[in-house]
């Protein structure tokens, strides 16, 4: 199967309120997909109808080929989580929050020392999590997350609240997982993150999907000055075209080594976003 | 199995670090040494203090300490964690519950020890004791899969704790208090205890205390149903 995610229509609502309005998805084995939109979108309840937590009022969601209303522990075995909030049991040391799972999922104990030296906590193991700084924490809950080899991975905001040399290690981490083959799923409403880690991006607005596609590709899709910008040596700023039209202008230019920096006028993703919504991310 | 026994040995470790539910442990059964060594006065009931600690222990250890550890995890998000890696909700209510009774039973040990029963008598303070501790908890489960929180939980728990805590030792000195707290399981844990060694025990005290139970094992199924554990 190449799907580790179908969804077809998904749709949910609480009462009255529709928090998604038919949703269609597929996410490749293998690949880093993230759901990205503000809060409120429905990331969280679409998150919890694929891991079973929730049940959807309409469509079909499978995960790993089953359907999601239907998990069982096979499946769960297979299944790696990290919440945003991370789940970690504050006065229990990083080896003991790690060694409960490894006993749950039936991994051997000298599992948890390897794991912790994966993230680079072997000094913190026998810290309580209550001492441990928020990247530390982050760094332990993925570590449990992927304690049991998933096939799939979901992270709910890995980097929310993090400092960016912080996010970068937990960045690292992911893609570490994802080279062993893991299937990573991640929400994040943190734009620079999901274009600089995800494969594909759907971008969630009020329950519906507004875009999908590579983040550099919707990026591309959305340039509609298409412009290049030249600052030049000497302090100049230049504009031309982003077509074949000026190639012999730029050849000119970059021949007499006169180009300091060259830029193109693609949105970023928070500016799409914008675009497509009328409203901002935060 | 391992599921079970993974959970009874993290509740072990984490209450040895907990003091507000270390504290539930151990508070009682030390008073009751300390009182039982401390006072003697002339006319005192035999075993007074044994019987009093352990009726109030009964209405508060097991009861507080399951409100919060379940109403902690679901709030800290470890309970949903631990669903997500396949744990059953029986499962992780064994593993804790079990747990707690067995540091409950500790307790209720080292009570018994204070007082003057001989070795049947003894047997059979644990027996009564060990069926008002599994009350106590699963009314302890009830609330805390009902609370969203530990602040929710502990609202709920300090009123109905009080109750079946004090209850007993109220109804020492007041006739009409003593008919009412009746209808409570802790009330007739306290009568089995006091009759402990003198009269078989009475229908009334078996029927009260299993419709206590019943009717616990329906406020958890409906907090459950309600609330779910994650």
């Amino acid at each position: 199967m190449k799907y580790a995610v179908i969804m077809e229509g998904i749709t949910k609502s609480f009462g009255d309120r529709k928090v998604l309005k038919g949703i269609d998805l597929s996410i490749s084995k293998g690949e880093i997909f993230g759901l990205l939109g503000p809060s409120g979108a429905g990331k969280t309840t679409l998150f919890k109808i694929l891991t079973g937590q929730l049940k959807q009022s309409r469509g079909n969601a499978q995960l790993l080929g089953r359907d999601t209303g239907k998990l069982d522990s096979e499946i769960y075995q297979r299944v790696g989580m990290m919440m945003d909030n991370f789940g970690l049991y504050e006065r229990l040391s990083c080896y003991d929050n790690l060694k409960l799972f490894a006993k749950i999922y039936g991994v051997p104990t000298t599992g948890v020392e390897e794991a912790l030296t994966q993230v680079g906590l072997e000094e913190a193991k026998k810290t309580p999590v209550m001492r441990l700084s928020k990247g530390m924490r982050g760094r332990l809950a993925l570590a449990r997350a992927v304690m049991n080899q998933p096939d799939i991975l979901f992270l709910d905001e890995p980097t929310s609240g993090l400092d960016p040399a912080t996010a970068a290690e937990i960045h690292e981490l992911i893609r570490r997982e994802r080279e062993k083959g893991t299937t990573i799923f991640l929400t994040t409403h943190n734009m620079e993150e999901a274009d600089k880690l995800c494969d594909h991006i759907s971008l969630l607005n009020e329950g519906r999907i507004v875009e999908y596609g590579e983040p550099k590709e919707i990026c591309r899709k959305y340039n509609h000055q298409k412009k290049l910008y030249l600052r030049l040596r000497d302090g100049r700023t230049l504009e031309f075209a982003n077509d074949s039209s000026c190639a012999e202008d730029l050849k000119e230019l970059f021949g007499k080594e006169l180009v300091e920096t060259i830029h193109s006028t693609e949105p970023s993703l928070e500016t799409v976003f914008m675009e497509l919504t009328g409203r901002s991310f935060e | 199995m391992k599921n079970i026994a993974a959970i009874f040995q993290k509740q072990m470790k984490d209450t040895f670090k907990n003091k507000t539910v270390l504290i539930q442990f151990v508070m009682f059964p030390i008073l009751t040494i300390i009182m039982g060594k401390a006072v003697n006065l002339e006319g005192m009931p035999e075993n007074f203090f044994c019987q009093l600690f352990a009726c109030m222990y009964i209405g508060m250890a097991p009861l507080t300490s399951m409100a919060a550890i379940i109403s902690e995890e679901k709030e800290k998000n470890t309970l949903r964690v631990l669903m997500m890696a396949d744990v059953k909700p029986l499962e992780y209510l064994v593993g804790v519950g079990s747990y707690i009774w067995a540091a409950c039973m500790l307790g209720v040990c080292v009570i018994g020890l204070c007082g003057k029963y001989t070795g049947e008598e003894y047997a059979a303070f644990v027996a009564i004791m060990s069926v008002g501790i599994l009350t106590s908890m699963i009314i302890g489960a009830a609330i805390g899969t009902w609370s969203k929180n530990q602040m929710m939980a502990t609202s709920l728990t300090v009123p109905i704790m009080m109750i079946f805590a004090f209850a007993p030792m109220l109804s020492m000195f007041n006739e009409t208090i003593r008919k009412i707290a009746g209808i409570a399981y802790s009330q007739q844990i306290s009568n089995l205890i006091g009759q402990i060694g003198a009269i078989q025990v009475e229908t009334e005290n078996v029927v009260v205390i299993l419709f206590n139970i019943l009717l616990a094992l329906l406020l958890f199924g409906y907090a459950y149903k309600k609330s779910g554990l994650a």
